[in-house]
């Protein structure tokens, strides 16, 4: 519920500042996200620099990397998921505490890039676990995941915690962690989660293009 | 002759331990420590490894039959790919490849521009190596920063030429993609000129200190015959006392004109492995200054090379490079079509990588971590 804004503004003068505990919640949490120290890939060592001396994502509130899934909040998938990875990225994505959000970094994360063609690369983590934000590129630089995790502050910040429209981790009913693939005989098993992986189903006429 | 050296490890555990009361623990394939997604089933009685056996293949994603798919020229942007930190090494180990196949000359300037590049990407791998290692004893944030600062400025050099920080592209059969942009040469003097100063500063706060010396002094030290007959190569073989560097044992490009030495270590342990990392650089930094001084005018590539539908003679080429890491070459086989019929690197990480558990037995946990780092893997090539 939105406070009137003349009335903020007049409290304001006088001291007194006057939010809702969803925007308090909201701007808490997308101030201070912990990701997970966790690279794949080429990108890792983009992600990486972002963290280092020239552009220093410390200045967004999200420097802290945490080893431990258990600790972090965030998990930046960097770089390509193999098939014989993506049970153990589903895994820490399961591990990992509520509110948790996903980036996708990199056309590898994002479909399987570069090597999309290869038999052992998954084509897009987002077969298996939600994806929040996803950074295009190939590295994407470092000032593109900065990009992306201000976009996903913003969405954190917009968020609804009550309400039908709320938030995944706010929905008592969505699940709380995620089927993990197994590795087959010929492919993973199963080759994406249908429960979140829904594809768009190209519809065409019969007859053809004019 | 060298005689039956201890290559691989024959009894599963080291003597005296009781089995059953072994720790088994798995060190990845997320772990800090690890470099990527590598991971190392690791035995330990109380603290001591007796057994290490890793597991690879977590970022495999078949660049080899990829490459055999996709025309020639197509494979060029997978090769920077491979070992991500260093991509212009690797464009110059494939392009070398397809060169010998095909018969290609490369013209003055081009040999010239691929060694400023190859050196400049030793500089950018060293320096990074300097601050992963230093993560993985523990100093994480600070080392590495002082390094990526550093690394940084090469990758701005990169971009302006290349027009891509990491993954670049560049070098094409027959010389490289384009020309130096205006002002550049400049610039890479400059860089030149001010790249001892944080060499000195990282010697400063880095030789004499306590803790890099208890941690890597007699750490993973192996015989030198081993490391020969395990098919090690690079700084970690010329760090055991073997000189042993392709750019004067087997020169390729130009470096024959080029005055440098080859720094050697004594023991090989992991101190000396970071020391020879350093004395590198400096090396690189004395070819570089002699590169940019005598770089000719000319084309950056060879004009009579064909782009389109490029198709090598029937027959097979090895060329190998003295990558940062070791040595990187791809073996290619040609049936005269316009991709390869077979395709293989030979990755300096990985092989360098067979020696792990001899080098981690009877050692600490905390040890194998260094030992890896100092190994210097990157996952991108062992996996490929």
């Amino acid at each position: 519920m939105a406070i009137d804004p003349t009335l903020a503004r007049e409290l304001k003068a006088s001291g007194v500042h006057v939010t809702s505990l969803e925007q308090l919640v909201n701007w808490g949490r997308s101030s201070s996200l912990w990701p997970l120290q966790f690279g794949l890939a080429c990108c890792a060592i983009e992600m990486i620099s972002a963290t280092m001396a020239k552009y220093d994502m410390a200045r967004f509130g999200a420097e802290v990397f945490r080893p431990s899934p258990r600790q972090a909040d965030l998990m930046i998938v960097a770089g390509t998921v193999t098939k014989k990875m993506a049970p153990q990225v589903v895994r820490l994505y399961n591990q990992m505490a509520e509110p948790k959000y996903v980036i996708a970094m990199g056309a590898c994360a994002i479909s399987g890039g570069p090597f999309k063609e290869g038999y052992n690369v998954l084509k897009g983590i987002d077969r298996f676990i939600p994806v929040d934000v996803v950074i295009p590129g190939c590295p994407p630089r470092p000032e593109a995941l900065l990009d992306g995790l201000i976009a996903l502050q913003e969405k954190i910040r917009g968020e609804k915690l009550t309400g039908s429209a709320r938030a995944r981790h706010a929905d008592p009913d969505a699940p709380a962690e995620m089927p993990i693939p197994e590795c087959g005989a010929h492919d993973i098993v199963p080759v994406a989660n249908r429960g979140i992986w829904n594809p768009p189903v190209i519809e065409r006429e019969e007859g053809g293009a004019e | 002759m060298i005689s039956d050296p201890p290559i691989f490890n024959s009894s599963p555990v080291l003597e005296g331990t009781d089995e059953d009361q072994l720790l088994r623990v798995s060190l990845g394939p997320q772990h800090p420590s690890t470099h990527g997604v590598f991971r190392m089933n690791v035995e330990l009685d109380g603290e001591t490894v007796v057994k290490l056996k890793p597991v690879f293949g977590y970022l495999h994603r078949n660049h080899e039959k990829i490459a055999e798919t996709t025309g020639y020229l197509g494979s060029m942007p997978y090769t920077d790919r491979l070992d991500y930190i260093c991509p212009l090494s690797n464009n110059w180990a494939y392009a070398l490849s397809v060169e010998k196949l095909a018969g290609i000359e490369v013209p003055e300037r081009a040999q010239h521009m691929r060694v400023i590049l190859a050196e400049l990407t030793r500089l950018v791998n060293h320096t990074a190596f300097m601050g992963f290692i230093l993560a993985d004893m523990g100093a994480w944030g600070s080392a590495l920063m002082y390094a990526f600062r550093e690394r940084e400025k090469i990758l701005d050099l990169f971009e302006d030429l290349t027009g891509a920080r990491m993954m670049a592209n560049f070098m094409r059969f027959g010389g490289c993609r384009n020309d130096f942009p205006d002002g550049w040469d400049a610039r890479l003097r400059t860089l030149i000129d001010h790249y001892p100063h944080f060499l000195d500063e990282m010697e400063e706060f880095l030789l004499g200190n306590e803790i890099l010396l208890a941690r890597t002094r007699d750490v993973g030290a192996l015989p030198k015959e081993s490391l020969i007959n395990g098919g090690v190569t690079g700084p970690m073989l010329r760090a055991a006392g073997v000189n042993h560097d392709l750019r004067k044992a087997d020169p390729y490009g130009i470096y024959d004109r080029f005055s440098f030495r080859i720094p050697l270590g004594e023991v090989g342990d992991c101190y000396d492995r970071i020391m020879i990392r350093f004395l590198e650089m400096r090396e690189s930094l004395g070819i570089l200054k002699q590169a940019a001084a005598a770089l000719p005018g000319g084309d950056f590539v060879n004009p009579k090379i064909k782009i389109r539908n490029f198709k090598p003679p029937v027959g097979e080429s090895y060329a190998r490079v003295e990558g940062p890491k070791g040595e990187l070459g791809f073996y290619l086989v040609s049936d005269g079509g316009p991709n390869p019929y077979r395709y293989r690197v030979r990755p300096p990480s990985f092989i360098n990588l067979t020696l792990l558990e001899d080098m981690c037995l009877g050692l600490d946990l905390a040890d194998v971590v260094i030992i890896l780092g100092s190994i210097d893997i990157v996952l991108g090539e062992v996996d490929r």
